[in-house]
């Protein structure tokens, strides 16, 4: 088994919240170490109360044969490190992709994803997850869930 | 440093289950998702704080006596009406900076759970806007300031009162249990105390 190989599988794993994008995708994989035939996954939660958490664990677990998956709570993860094709995944299914945190805390510009437009609104700060708001698109007159920026 | 930790994960299960009371019937039903959402968040961040001091976080959570708890007087109280439920929302996330923030360069969770609280303290300004000037909630507010005054260590009060804009007053200390506390515990550990042992969820 290769480093490779495991990143492979792992990307066939869908978030169990938002099936489009995978876990790597995502970010949530911290490392890979394949040494002596034992694999060694970094995962970092993305929401503390997210009730996926497990859900995702255990999908690793399933998907890599003799897996042994270190939960890491600390600060690495957030928005930021969704990969580049995770965020058009995510914006061709409705979800308007997080604004990278730097943009975020300048501006608050929040684009429509079916559109493009940035005459939006905000519904409410919270929604169906933990990371999700609603806004609403007053150019399209579409509602939407926004990936929240942390 | 421990008992600082467990008070903070203790305030975060129990304002996490008094704030998931509103669900299903709030005032709104955008408030209905947002206290259900904040809540589900307090109650995830109160599980990654007593992961660090131990390994099982569901019998820290739930087996202690009432006595244990470390939990402010401010998360217990038993309040369903909205002037005093945002009051209480408001005057929390202002201490919970406060206390977060501090903690942030010596606990790596802690500076993740700060992220998240951005949200809710967004959503507890958005509030205070709107209600500030209500006779409503400015009494719901002088109300509850000793309590939350009570949720910080004494040498961060000052902080508190400054950011609050209220004049520090004494304030009602951790260790006190409000009477509608046990039955809380009580109502919280029903699954867990009819689950059999060895039950896998």
């Amino acid at each position: 088994m290769t480093e490779a190989q495991v990143w492979a599988w792992l990307d066939e794993i869908p978030d169990p919240e938002i099936p489009v994008i995978s876990l790597v995708d995502l970010g949530v994989i911290r490392s890979v170490d394949v040494s002596n035939e034992r694999v060694h996954v970094e995962f970092t939660p993305t929401f503390l109360g997210c009730p996926a958490l497990e859900f995702m664990k255990r999908a690793i677990e399933d998907k890599v044969p003799g897996a042994d998956v270190e939960v890491v709570n600390d600060d690495s993860w957030s928005t930021d490190k969704i990969t580049a094709a995770g965020r058009e995944k995510l914006r061709e299914a409705g979800f308007a992709p997080p604004a990278p945190r730097l943009v975020h805390l300048q501006s608050q510009v929040h684009r429509c994803p079916y559109c493009g437009s940035t005459e939006t609104k905000l519904e409410n700060l919270f929604g169906p997850t933990p990371c999700r708001s609603l806004r609403y698109c007053t150019s399209c007159r579409q509602p939407f869930e926004q990936f929240k920026t942390i | 440093m421990n008992e600082l930790l467990l008070g903070l994960a203790d305030d975060e299960l129990v304002i996490g289950w008094r704030d998931s009371e509103w669900t299903g019937i709030a005032p709104m039903l955008e408030e209905d998702v947002a206290f259900s959402s904040i809540a589900q968040n307090e109650i995830g961040h109160a599980r990654a704080v007593y992961e660090l001091l131990t390994d099982d976080a569901d019998a820290l959570a739930f087996d202690r006596a009432p006595g244990e708890y470390r939990c402010a007087p401010l998360v217990q109280l038993h309040l369903l009406e909205w002037a005093h439920t945002i009051a209480r929302r408001w005057l929390y996330e202002v201490a919970d900076e406060i206390r977060i923030t501090a903690l942030m360069a010596d606990v790596p969770v802690a500076a993740k759970i700060n992220r998240e609280e951005a949200y809710h303290r967004m959503h507890a300004q958005m509030w205070h806007e709107r209600l500030r000037d209500e006779p409503r909630f400015r009494d719901a507010v002088t109300e509850l300031w000793p309590f939350a005054l009570g949720v910080l260590l004494p040498e961060q009060r000052a902080e508190l009162s400054s950011r609050a804009a209220l004049d520090e007053v004494a304030a009602i200390e951790r260790g006190t249990f409000d009477d509608s506390f046990s039955a809380l515990l009580h109502e919280m550990t029903i699954v867990r105390r009819s689950a059999p042992a060895g039950a896998q969820w």
